[in-house]
């Protein structure tokens, strides 16, 4: 169903026929009346303040004195000087590797387990789905009082069981584990989404793949994967977009854990400890709403952008039933 | 969502008795795996519950209690919930969140239905074009355009400090909101939506009359997740209402509650509980909506 076929049919017919050319304007207004919510929204919310990113970008403001023009002296300044993008870009594409990949094994996993149990599927399916229900700040938060190093209930049974007590969101090394499993318990929406995935699985293949006399793990690798893998590629793409958001939990939790919180007067270290937790988007914050750099933070909105379009294309192409109008 | 996939294991035909060996290998093999499974849920639920439980005990600690390592509390401090709704500000924050989260929501569902059937049942040049861009600032980070729109809403219009610059975008639709219910009116047959025009209906009876009333479920799936985006939204009030406690919501509020508390994890975790618990309320009030919702995100494409 490609939509120029049917849009370049339409003038072609009504050509010279007044009648028919009045009824394609009405059809063309009529159609531009439902979509102008958006096309307002579009313009006003994306178009300009994207076109505004790259102004001033180049431009040096504080917010205060008229910008002026600095041609790539931003771009040179966050590549260079600036101490926080470097780790905030290796903090990103961690989290990326380790985070995405085993919140999807995890979540195949957890979806695995529930389409299998035969008592209280209903009730286990409710308990995973729940956690990631929990506002990010409150379920940050938690973690943050759960894990810490002093008083901590985790740290508390690990010290029973005679086992080592990390520092966790203290201590550079284990601050982003320690977000990778707060990412973890919030796993309820890939379960769901694989959970759906695997019950389409059709049953005759198992049953084809067990008279040839395969075993739970050829079944999974040769019957499951293959046919879920579209849904393990959807997981992943979306949650490297959704990486690349990463904003609230890194930032509440090094607020939390640094026992420094607006209001105070003292300055808050971001990415504490050690820029451990600094993530791309923190640093827009940083640079525009700390700093009052402007210029510096479009830069760095910039890239965000550039990264985000080169993976949402990626899963426009691979998935283009979001595009297709079957109707 | 049902998961009777096949019949409990056998009990019945146990009863029955008896049957060959191979048999008898089969069933116990059926019993191990139930063993096996059933007990790595239970571990798994640990994992999931465990948090929350801590986080409760700890809420209803005494202030000494929850500064020591001991998991189980002495006295049962209900109290605790009381001092965190009497905190000067707490029932400004919650105003503020409904306001936001409830404005926001009927704003964003009203304004993207129109958009949504349009990009679903019309056909028009540039349809593909508008659908790529709907994902496009679906999948966009906020921060991208967040300096200039700072910069819009605090110097020409002068509303910084207050909830108005994240509210009134919703008025103009939402991508996410557009994109899953054009998804929803896909599946609606358009013998529906043509046997309404031949009885005389426009485009926006047709919408109203026909779609809407189809499209139920999925609405009430959008405003959920809308509703939960703005409550558990913290990036939003801090860059526009951080200068104005007045205009704090729930999660932006909790950050300074526990600045102010800064030993007393039991209020914290009582301020904590007590922003989860609506939400897990209303997640059970609507579990079917919420579940068909997510299926609806991605699986069907």
């Amino acid at each position: 169903m490609t939509t120029a076929h049917s849009a370049a049919a339409r003038p072609r017919a009504g050509r010279g026929d007044p009648a028919l050319r009045a009824k394609h304007v009405r059809q063309r207004l009529r159609t531009a009346a439902f979509l102008s919510p958006w096309l307002i929204g579009f313009g006003v919310f994306f178009a300009y303040p994207l076109v505004s990113t790259v102004y001033f970008s180049f431009m040096k403001y504080d917010g205060f004195t008229a910008p002026t023009w600095v041609g790539l002296k931003n771009w040179s300044y966050v590549l260079g000087d600036y101490p926080f993008f470097w780790p905030a870009l290796g903090n990103t594409l961690w989290l990326i590797a380790v985070m995405v990949s085993l919140r999807v094994v995890f979540g195949l996993g957890i979806g695995l387990l529930v389409t299998r149990l035969r008592t209280g599927g209903g009730l286990f399916r409710t308990l995973f789905y729940l956690p990631y229900l929990a506002p990010p700040v409150a379920a940050t938060m938690s973690f943050v009082f759960l894990l810490n190093p002093g008083t901590g209930p985790a740290n508390t049974v690990l010290a029973a069981l005679g086992l080592p007590e990390p520092g966790w969101f203290n201590d550079p090394s284990w601050s982003k584990p320690s977000l990778t499993i707060l990412a973890l318990w919030c796993v309820g929406d890939l379960m769901v989404i694989f959970m759906a995935a695997l019950l389409d699985v059709p049953k005759e293949q198992y049953e084809a793949a067990e008279l040839d006399g395969a075993g739970p793990w050829q079944r999974f690798r040769y019957v499951t994967l293959p046919n879920i893998s579209p849904i393990v590629l959807f997981a992943v793409v979306t949650g490297i977009i959704a990486t690349m958001q990463y904003y609230t939990e890194p930032i509440v939790a090094a607020k939390v854990a640094s026992g420094v919180i607006g209001g105070s007067g003292q300055q808050f270290e971001p990415g504490y400890p050690d820029r451990s937790t600094l993530t791309v988007p923190q640093i827009v914050y940083n640079l525009g709403f700390q700093r009052f750099d402007t210029g510096a933070a479009c830069v760095v909105a910039l890239v965000l952008f550039a990264l985000a379009m080169v993976f949402t294309a990626f899963l426009m192409r691979r998935r283009s039933g979001f595009l297709s109008a079957e109707d | 969502m049902t998961t009777t996939l096949t019949p409990a294991p056998s009990a019945v035909r146990t009863a029955r008795g008896g049957g060959s060996a191979a048999r008898r290998g089969a069933r116990r093999r059926a019993a191990l795996e139930w063993i096996a499974v059933h007990s790595l849920a239970v571990a798994a639920a640990l994992f999931f519950l465990l948090p929350f439980v801590f986080v409760f005990l700890t809420a209803v600690m005494t202030d000494d209690q929850a500064l020591t390592r001991e998991l189980w509390p002495h006295t049962w401090e209900w109290g605790n919930f009381a001092t965190v709704w009497n905190t000067p500000g707490f029932l400004t924050w919650w105003r503020n969140t409904l306001l936001y989260a409830g404005l926001g929501t009927v704003l964003a569902v009203a304004s993207s239905i129109p958009v949504a059937y349009a990009l679903a049942k019309f056909r028009f040049r540039g349809r593909g074009l508008a659908m790529m861009l709907v994902i496009a600032t679906m999948m966009l980070p906020p921060q991208v355009v967040v300096v200039p729109m700072y910069l819009f809403w605090a110097k020409q219009l002068d509303l910084a400090g207050t909830l108005w610059p994240l509210i009134v975008p919703f008025a103009f639709g939402n991508a996410f909101t557009i994109f899953l219910l054009r998804q929803f009116m896909l599946t609606i047959p358009k013998e529906y939506t043509e046997a309404a025009k031949i009885d005389g209906c426009g485009e926006f009876r047709t919408m109203v009359r026909i779609v809407l009333p189809m499209a139920r479920p999925a609405i009430a799936a959008v405003a959920l997740f809308h509703f939960f985006y703005c409550w558990n939204d913290y990036f939003g009030p801090q860059i526009y209402a951080s200068e104005n406690p007045a205009a704090w919501t729930l999660s932006y509020g909790l950050e300074s509650f526990k600045g102010a508390h800064q030993t007393d994890w039991n209020l914290t975790m009582a301020a904590t509980v007590m922003i989860m618990a609506p939400v897990i309320v209303v997640f059970f009030l609507a579990q079917k909506a919420f579940v068909e919702g997510v299926t609806l995100t991605g699986v069907k494409g």
